[in-house]
């Protein structure tokens, strides 16, 4: 992702409060599933990205839970629930 | 003796809160989930809701409530890749009360909802996430949050989009891209006189704007603006199905930076702060790709429903909330006057939705979605109407052509029976 969009300051303005476990997960024999890829187009917190061997690394912080990593990666790829109630993202204004 | 709720809601949206709220006005012991801080907390809208098809269902609701502004200014931007044409339409009709739309922003309307909902008597537990349902004797019976068990005679799954709990129900299954877009959306704010004064608006008027073409790459969605009071909404909602294999590799966080610097936007935004960055799928699938509306002990409302929509001129969602919230409690209440949650009597709230606007819109449109997804309007005609507004309007240093010679060139037969296609199609919505 290009330096200059400040992806992260941008995420940084919104109020997160911290889970206690991640909620979403890369099944367990799946990281290398061509399907993950998909994720590193439509996360709009651009929290996939694609390292130099080519394979999708994840990170949770900055999850805006809209779910559609579940929707264009599926179910078999990526193991999805929503954060403990109370926890993650709390739009201000939404 | 075990506690029971008439009616246990998941989810403080707007369908789960219109349920509560209808529910509660009756009487009955609504107990309403929420896996937020407060209502609103994890909703997401571009921006604007459409008050006429609910008014009714809450007569009492729409005075005191905390709406941005109404909607006085519509204007339709199609942008190709180096120009832009831009309509306005702006009529006595949209600035006379009632007004037909306001901008809204859902953190502060879904809170303020869930205030009303629990004057009428519904009990709103927040930061209470449902884990999963409770099943008796092959119906539903309740549900698991925290480890706890609570139950009630009927679930409303109104958890949104995804809802995990009609997937676990049974009603749905996880959704296919092809029926969904990704929207992303900042707030910006700006001083009001500012924002009067640059979209041209009269004291509470506001402004809402459409964008369509380039903006996308030439996939299926589009851009939006909407003013709010002290802030802009601008926003940027595309298919999944397209971004995730669009072979221009461009990421949708890139995509909508790139609609940010166009120089049409930039100025409308200059000088303002970004206050949040949120993002959120919409059900665009439409009519085919509802899911099922009720079982045994439970009914589904709302985005988890499928009910929004797509119909290029608008997008709509928050009223079809609204409104199946409202009838899946009426189903509920005709289900406790008979003692019988199961599906054959809850099955009234789909007869009730069918003879109202909620499923007459999604029978009509039931095309839009297949039709509206046609390439050449994101791409083909926002490139020749600019070439042809480029063209009419240039003035060359030598004579100028005959203007419809002008026009011609760009429409030949071949350019008109394509168009015509289109036409056929777009004649179905």
């Amino acid at each position: 992702m290009s330096e200059t969009l400040n992806l992260k300051a941008k995420l940084g303005l919104n109020v997160f409060k911290e889970d206690k476990e991640r909620h979403i997960n890369i099944k367990p024999g799946m990281e290398k599933d061509p399907r993950l890829k998909r994720a590193v187009l439509v996360c709009p917190a651009g929290l996939y990205s694609l390292n130099e061997q080519g394979e999708v690394e994840f990170t949770i912080d900055g999850c805006l839970e809209c779910g559609t990593c579940r929707i264009a990666c599926g179910t078999e790829v990526l193991e999805w629930k929503y954060p403990n109630g109370g926890s993650g993202v709390q739009f201000r204004f939404g | 003796m075990e506690e029971r709720f008439d009616a246990i809601i998941v989810g403080g949206g707007l369908a789960g809160l219109g349920a509560a709220y209808t529910l509660a006005s009756e009487g009955l012991e609504v107990l309403l989930l929420e896996r937020g801080d407060y209502s609103g907390a994890k909703n997401v809208t571009g921006g604007r809701i459409y008050v006429n098809p609910v008014r009714d269902m809450y007569p009492d609701l729409w005075k005191k409530a905390p709406f941005e502004r109404f909607i006085a200014h519509e204007e339709v931007t199609v942008m190709a890749k180096e120009r832009s044409i831009t309509v306005r339409y702006s009529g006595e009709e949209l600035k006379k009360e009632p007004y037909q739309s306001y901008s809204i922003l859902r953190a502060k309307f879904d809170r303020w909802f869930a205030k009303q909902a629990e004057r009428k008597g519904a009990m709103i537990v927040t930061k209470s996430k449902v884990d999963d349902l409770i099943r008796e004797n092959g119906r539903i019976a309740g549900v698991i949050t925290g480890g706890e068990e609570l139950k009630a005679d009927v679930v409303i799954a109104c958890d949104g989009v995804l809802s995990l709990t009609a997937e676990k129900a049974g009603l749905r299954s996880p959704g296919n891209p092809k029926d969904y877009a990704v929207g992303v959306k900042e707030v910006i704010e700006l001083d009001p006189a500012v924002i009067e004064d640059r979209f041209a608006l009269a004291d509470g008027e506001g402004a809402a704007r459409l964008f369509m073409g380039e903006v996308t790459k030439g996939m299926f969605g589009g851009g939006f603006l909407y003013t709010n009071k002290e802030s802009i909404s601008l926003g940027l909602v595309v298919s999944i199905k397209e971004l995730m294999e669009n072979k221009q590799g461009i990421e949708i966080p890139v995509m909508f930076e790139e609609f940010k610097n166009r120089p049409e936007i930039a100025a409308l935004i200059k000088g303002g702060q970004t206050a949040e960055y949120s993002a959120h799928v919409i059900p665009e699938g439409g009519y085919k790709a509802l899911t099922r509306l009720y079982g045994d002990g439970i009914l589904v409302a709302g985005d988890a429903a499928g009910f929004a929509m797509n119909i290029g001129v608008t997008v709509r969602g928050m009223e079809y909330a609204l409104a199946s919230g409202y009838y899946a409690a009426k189903a509920v209440i005709k289900a406790k006057e008979k003692g019988d949650f199961s599906a054959k009597t809850l099955s009234i709230y789909e007869d009730m939705l069918k003879s109202s606007f909620v499923m007459r819109d999604f029978i009509n449109f039931k095309e839009a979605p297949h039709v509206l997804e046609n390439p050449r309007f994101f791409n083909y005609y926002p490139e020749l109407v600019g070439n042809i507004m480029r063209d009419l309007y240039a003035v060359p240093a030598g004579p100028k052509e005959k203007l419809y010679p002008t026009v011609k060139r760009y429409l030949g037969f071949k350019q008109l029976w394509a168009m015509a296609g289109d036409m056929r199609k777009v004649m179905k919505i």
